[in-house]
């Protein structure tokens, strides 16, 4: 009779055909997806999203908003590939597959030592102090070339020691399972994580901190659980990506990394569980795949970021989560009109922003060679007024026409909404 | 020292005893000297003017703050200066004025955290909660208790304000503290709320120690086996309701003014 007290419980079906569906979808990724660069992206995808979930055991679980994780996960990197160095000269004896975990424990250390510092503090001070803990590890990083290699970083060749049941490392897909199993066990240990009573006193910390003291928890202990917790995984993210790239440069450690770590997992959404997921997987696609579309990449992810914080705080798993109750009370197909008129016209505004920006990133960066810019297959002319007005045009037309289609879906959605409510109201009446 | 801290609390023990306590925020001094011995599974009502310290009095037994000086024992050992979360491992918890609970957690889970110390989960890793099943049941308990079972899976956010109020008391009672201090519980609430939340409260403290801070003074009257009186920092008076009515001191200072307003509000009607 136990078993009825939470919404999942252990043996619940529904979790079963989930956690299946993400072994499959980690098991035959691989197979759909077959070429050197999307199994490498893949491989990339699994690293991030541990590292992401990590984060969001700081953030979303426990309301710490930190400015130096990349501190954790980098020097989980640096401390494998050492290892991984050893390993290669004979010195050190552990197989290649449980690097990562030299890499956790690598993770969990430093954590252990910075943060007894940091999370002696909540809120705006302890973004402070990671903030500045990032900043040192990154300032050292630089001056310690012994350790982290200075500008070219440390080197290693995975393929070392004796194979384990032939898996040598050297395919890039042997690398990918080894991640594959590793992102598995992790967000499965995370997820769990969520489901004790350290995990749930977290969650209490987050919302109320001085109530916290006031049932018997100390939480500065609470916190710093955590954050040893969020460091040892951040470095098992660490060690497979040292493995993955058998390189480590100091930009691991810094504070661009952290920064991309925040925004990904807020941009998944850090108030449910699976949301960083989503932001690991975004997070590798704009890395690799945007950044190589457009020079201006950072300014759109900027854009997006920004939009996402003031319409949609919950990032995307609470966009999908608000669809997903539509859709439970019978709502959603009324809202495909508005989503398609939302997806049109706010396509259209990107379109002629997008032009604008190309052009003032080619003035910017290109000018010697020419003031042709190509954009989406048509020729824009940075010298010439039609292609500046044209784009123009079609921005402040498609913004004009979003805006009319985001008010109509805004009173749709609370009307949606408010009937909801009343239903739930009367469900529990009955 | 009769302050051994390994001695049980005998019957000639006060559950909680405060002796010249002080406190001062820079120069002003808000409590002053107050000495106050309440027995086991006494009720106690703190009344007085606003500002008198009555809140500050609850922080500084709670433990939010350490008094300048005098000392506070809770079944004869020496809390002053401790931290709230080691006063409430002893066995003494509190409530808030303004409601302290955590809304983006369930009903269910809010009085769940309140529990979990107290059953020996302390930062507690390797354990499910599902699989917890004296803290679960417990915790259902509570929910029956306080009225709250139909609004067991509801974010706490989202409950009305009498139902965060009960959930205030809840969360309060959840870890079996012997001695219970309510900051003003019936704070916001109407008349007949009142009336009804008291009797919640008489029930879901049986037996316990209680100190309380309450304005209806019908109400305090009923529930209260004695009353202090505290103004400008002092205890003036404390007794059982009849004396207390009637010490010329508290009607001079407090009371005189406070049930003529009561019953001008009540001939108003």
């Amino acid at each position: 009779m136990s078993k009825a007290y939470d919404q999942f419980t252990p043996y619940n079906v529904g979790r079963w055909v989930v956690w299946t569906l993400f072994a499959l979808v980690l098991l035959v990724a691989p197979k759909l997806f077959t070429s050197n660069l999307s199994i490498s992206m893949l491989a990339q995808m699994g690293i991030a999203i541990i590292a992401c979930l990590s984060y969001n055991l700081l953030l979303g679980q426990g309301g710490m908003l930190s400015f130096g994780h990349a501190v954790y996960s980098g020097l989980g990197s640096y401390v494998a590939i050492h290892a991984l160095l050893m390993v290669g000269q004979g010195t050190l004896a552990v197989p290649v597959s449980l690097l990562p975990m030299v890499g956790g424990l690598a993770g969990l250390f430093f954590a252990m030592l910075f943060g007894y510092v940091t999370t002696k503090k909540a809120g705006t001070p302890f973004a402070m102090i990671t903030l500045g803990v990032g900043e040192l590890v990154f300032a050292l990083s630089l001056m310690f070339s012994d350790f982290f290699g200075g500008e070219a970083g440390i080197t290693a060749n995975r393929v070392v020691g004796e194979p384990v049941f032939g898996i040598t490392y050297g395919p890039a897909v042997q690398v990918y399972y080894l991640i594959a199993v590793y992102t598995f066990v992790c967000v499965a240990a995370m997820f769990a994580f969520t489901r004790t009573p350290l995990g749930r006193i977290l969650n209490a910390v987050r919302d109320n901190p001085e109530r916290v003291e006031f049932i018997g928890y100390n939480t500065q202990v609470v916190r710093y659980l955590a954050f040893m917790i969020s460091g040892f995984f951040a470095g098992i993210a660490g060690g497979l990506a040292a493995i993955q790239f058998e390189i480590v440069t100091a930009e691991v450690v810094g504070p661009l990394r952290s920064g991309a770590y925040l925004l990904f997992t807020f941009l998944g959404g850090a108030t449910f569980f699976f949301g960083p997921i989503i932001g690991g997987v975004l997070m590798v696609l704009a890395l690799v795949l945007l950044s190589e579309l457009t020079k201006a990449w950072l300014l759109y992810l900027g854009l997006v970021f920004m939009f996402m914080v003031m319409y949609a705080p919950g990032g995307i798993a609470s966009l999908i989560m608000m669809n997903l109750r539509v859709a439970a009370f019978g709502r959603l197909r009324e809202l495909w009109v508005s989503y398609l008129a939302l997806g049109g016209t706010g396509l259209v505004a990107l379109l002629g922003a997008g032009g604008i920006i190309e052009m003032i990133y080619h003035l910017q960066l290109n000018a010697a060679i020419g003031p042709q810019v190509q954009y989406l297959g048509a020729t824009l002319d940075t010298g010439s007024a039609q292609s500046w007005f044209g784009s123009a045009f079609v921005m402040l037309t498609g913004i004009g026409l979003f805006e009319v289609a985001r008010r109509r879906f805004r009173e749709h959605w609370s009307d949606i909404q408010v009937d909801i409510e009343k239903e739930i109201k009367r469900r529990e009446m009955a | 020292m009769s302050t051994t801290p390994y001695t049980s609390a005998s019957h000639d023990t006060p559950a909680l005893e405060l002796r010249g306590v002080c406190k001062r925020f820079g120069k002003t001094e808000i409590i002053r000297g107050v000495d106050l011995a309440v027995r086991a599974g006494e009720r106690v009502a703190v009344i007085g003017p606003n500002g008198a310290g009555k809140s500050t009095l609850f922080n500084l037994i709670s433990g939010r703050f350490a008094p300048t000086s005098g000392e506070i024992l809770l079944g004869g050992r020496r809390i002053d200066g401790k931290k709230p979360f080691e006063i409430n491992r002893m066995g003494l918890a509190r409530s808030f004025q303004i409601t302290n609970i955590f809304p983006k957690l369930s009903v269910f889970e809010n009085l769940r955290c309140g529990v979990l110390w107290s059953l020996g989960y302390r930062y507690t890793l390797f354990k499910f909660l599902a699989d917890l099943d004296d803290a679960n049941e417990r915790t259902e308990d509570l929910l029956e208790r306080i009225g709250l079972t139909k609004k067991r899976d509801t974010l706490a956010m989202n409950l009305t304000y009498a139902e965060q109020r009960a959930l205030e008391i809840g969360i309060t009672i959840a870890g079996g503290a012997q001695v219970i201090l309510l900051d003003e519980p019936t704070a916001g609430m109407s008349k007949s709320e009142t009336r009804r939340f008291i009797e919640l409260i008489r029930e879901v403290t049986e037996g316990k120690t209680l100190l309380t801070v309450e304005h209806d003074m019908g109400v305090v009257f009923g529930l209260a086996d004695r009353i202090a009186v505290v103004v400008y920092g002092e205890v003036i008076a404390f007794d059982t309701p009849e004396a207390v009515k009637a010490n010329p001191r508290v009607q001079e200072a407090y009371l005189g003014s406070v049930l003529a307003e009561q019953q001008a509000a009540e001939a108003a009607h």
